[in-house]
């Protein structure tokens, strides 16, 4: 009886509802004072960079883009520009837009919660930390020529020629794809086949597709760092 | 202190005051409706709010501080309006004069320039924090969707605005940005399958974006265009049925 009443109480607490006005309406007013004055005091300490007159001339090195592309710019070391600048943030594009319709898993509405969530949040914090991460290596660490420098190295010209890359062979690289690709569908699919039952074909192969090429950007990278690979495929008209 | 109170009763009393403000402060429930509802810039609010939505460790108001750091840019990209004329003769000199001369000049750019960058980081924090509390689930996928889109938006209208000094760091970062246009497979001319259907540097996608087949007098103007005027229409539209749909899609998410 007694529970009864609580969960009566409780359901009530979550339904209870307050008026706009004073009780967002204050809370509004408010933060948007505080955010003024702090953008106002912040410009008044800090003045907005303005470098020489643009000229055509006489490149910036390193010209770099606006900080919130820096993550792309920064993965153009590993692909070439079509993949890095177009492809990438297309597909991030399409796979944020896609999220509330590959997630069906109706808990977690409305609150912070973890353990009801975890694959979903997993993905996505890993994929927007490795966005800022990226971002923090392409502003701090990257100087002329776009060569790595730690932030406690000043930057200079004087740094080491940067060891000869290799391509796989077709041969080799066109299996690796194949089975990067082909295990990655496959093996959660086994090993989590409830999980993979309750999204359903489509949802699945697409929600895995995602996942498996923001993680294969991981692997280019580690590729690279690791073994100095160029190219995993090579075709006439593109390279990956 | 009497004859203030009296003045001042007067005062709201008087039928002018009256057609402009419909009511006062009384504390009533339905006054306070009224406080909203009546409100042409309140009524966006619903009357009520669930108790959980106003606190602030839920939304942390970053969808609200986006909005307003929006119109704080507007305010200010107005003013810069003024004194700043997008022609390459001009350009970089308006800007020092900002700087230098006109009065409040430097603390108008500058906060219009870091507000810029703020709007950035609130408007990705937002996207987290609507993510985590689960906030994109039915019934409000396509209302995630739309973020999304403001989202790249945000980027756009940043992104324009960096090359309007016309100074070494705006110049050299768009020439960045803009050859990786160049790199569109089939619409850039350095992409892939781009020879196969005659895409050149003087057609292809960069070429629309720059007005030329160099960063130039046309890209300034371009970038200013789409920076004052286009990307912030859409963006309002986009707003308006953002805003919109928060209500229509039942409020403000919550616990079920």
């Amino acid at each position: 009886m007694s529970n009864n009443a609580d969960a009566q109480v409780a359901k009530n607490n979550k339904t209870e509802k307050v008026f706009s006005w004073p009780n967002l309406v204050a809370k509004e007013f408010i933060a948007a004072i505080l955010c003024t004055v702090i953008l106002l005091a912040y410009s008044y300490y800090v003045d907005a960079p303005l470098r020489e007159l643009a000229n055509p001339g006489e490149p910036e090195n390193p010209a770099k883009a606006p900080w919130y592309f820096l993550g792309l710019q920064e993965i153009l070391v590993y692909f070439d520009p079509w993949i890095a600048g177009v492809v990438v943030p297309s597909i991030i594009l399409m796979g944020l837009m896609a999220i509330p319709y590959i997630d069906t898993n109706p808990k977690g509405n409305g609150g912070y919660c973890f353990w009801d969530r975890r694959f979903a949040i997993t993905v996505f914090l890993f994929g927007f930390i490795f966005w800022y991460a990226l971002i923090v290596v392409g502003t701090y660490m990257r100087g002329p020529f776009w060569s790595f420098f730690w932030p406690w190295e000043t930057w200079s010209f004087d740094f080491p020629t940067p060891p000869p890359s290799i391509s796989l062979p077709n041969w080799l690289g066109i299996p690796a794809l194949l089975a990067y690709f082909g295990f990655g569908m496959l093996v959660p699919a086994v090993l989590f086949w409830k999980f993979a039952k309750q999204l359903g074909f489509i949802r699945y192969n697409i929600t895995m597709s995602l996942l498996l090429l923001m993680i294969g950007v991981l692997v280019k990278i580690a590729l690279r760092l690791m073994f100095n690979i160029k190219y995993i495929l090579q075709t006439p008209w593109f390279n990956i | 202190m009497n004859l203030i109170l009296y003045l001042i009763r007067k005062l709201t009393e008087t039928e002018v005051w009256k057609s402009v403000f419909r009511h006062g402060y009384t504390d009533t429930p339905r006054n306070r409706a009224l406080q909203t509802i009546s409100n042409v810039w309140l009524h966006l609010h619903p009357v009520k709010v669930p108790k959980h939505a106003v606190k602030i460790r839920y939304t942390w108001c970053l969808g609200g501080l986006t909005f307003f750091i929006f119109l704080y840019l507007t305010v200010t990209g107005v003013l810069l309006m003024f004194y700043y004329v997008p022609d390459v003769n001009r350009a970089y000199a308006d800007m020092i004069d900002l700087m230098y001369v006109v009065p409040l000049g430097r603390l108008l750019r500058t906060s219009h320039r870091w507000a810029g960058h703020a709007m950035v980081i609130t408007v990705c924090f937002h996207m987290l924090r609507v993510f985590l509390t689960g906030s994109y689930k039915a019934p409000r996928q396509f209302n995630w969707v739309l973020g999304v889109l403001l989202l790249v938006l945000t980027f756009l209208l940043s992104f324009t605005g960096y090359l309007l000094p016309w100074d070494q760091l705006g110049y050299w970062a768009i020439m960045v940005g803009t050859n990786m246009g160049a790199a569109t497979p089939v619409m850039g001319y350095q992409g892939p399958f781009a020879e196969m259907l005659g895409v050149k540097i003087n057609n292809d996608i960069r070429f629309a974006l720059l007005g030329g087949t160099q960063i130039d007098a046309p890209s300034l103007l371009r970038a200013y265009v789409w920076h004052c005027i286009g990307i912030p229409i859409i963006s309002g539209a986009l707003m308006i049925l953002h805003f919109w749909r928060v209500r229509k899609d039942g409020g403000i998410s919550g616990p079920l």
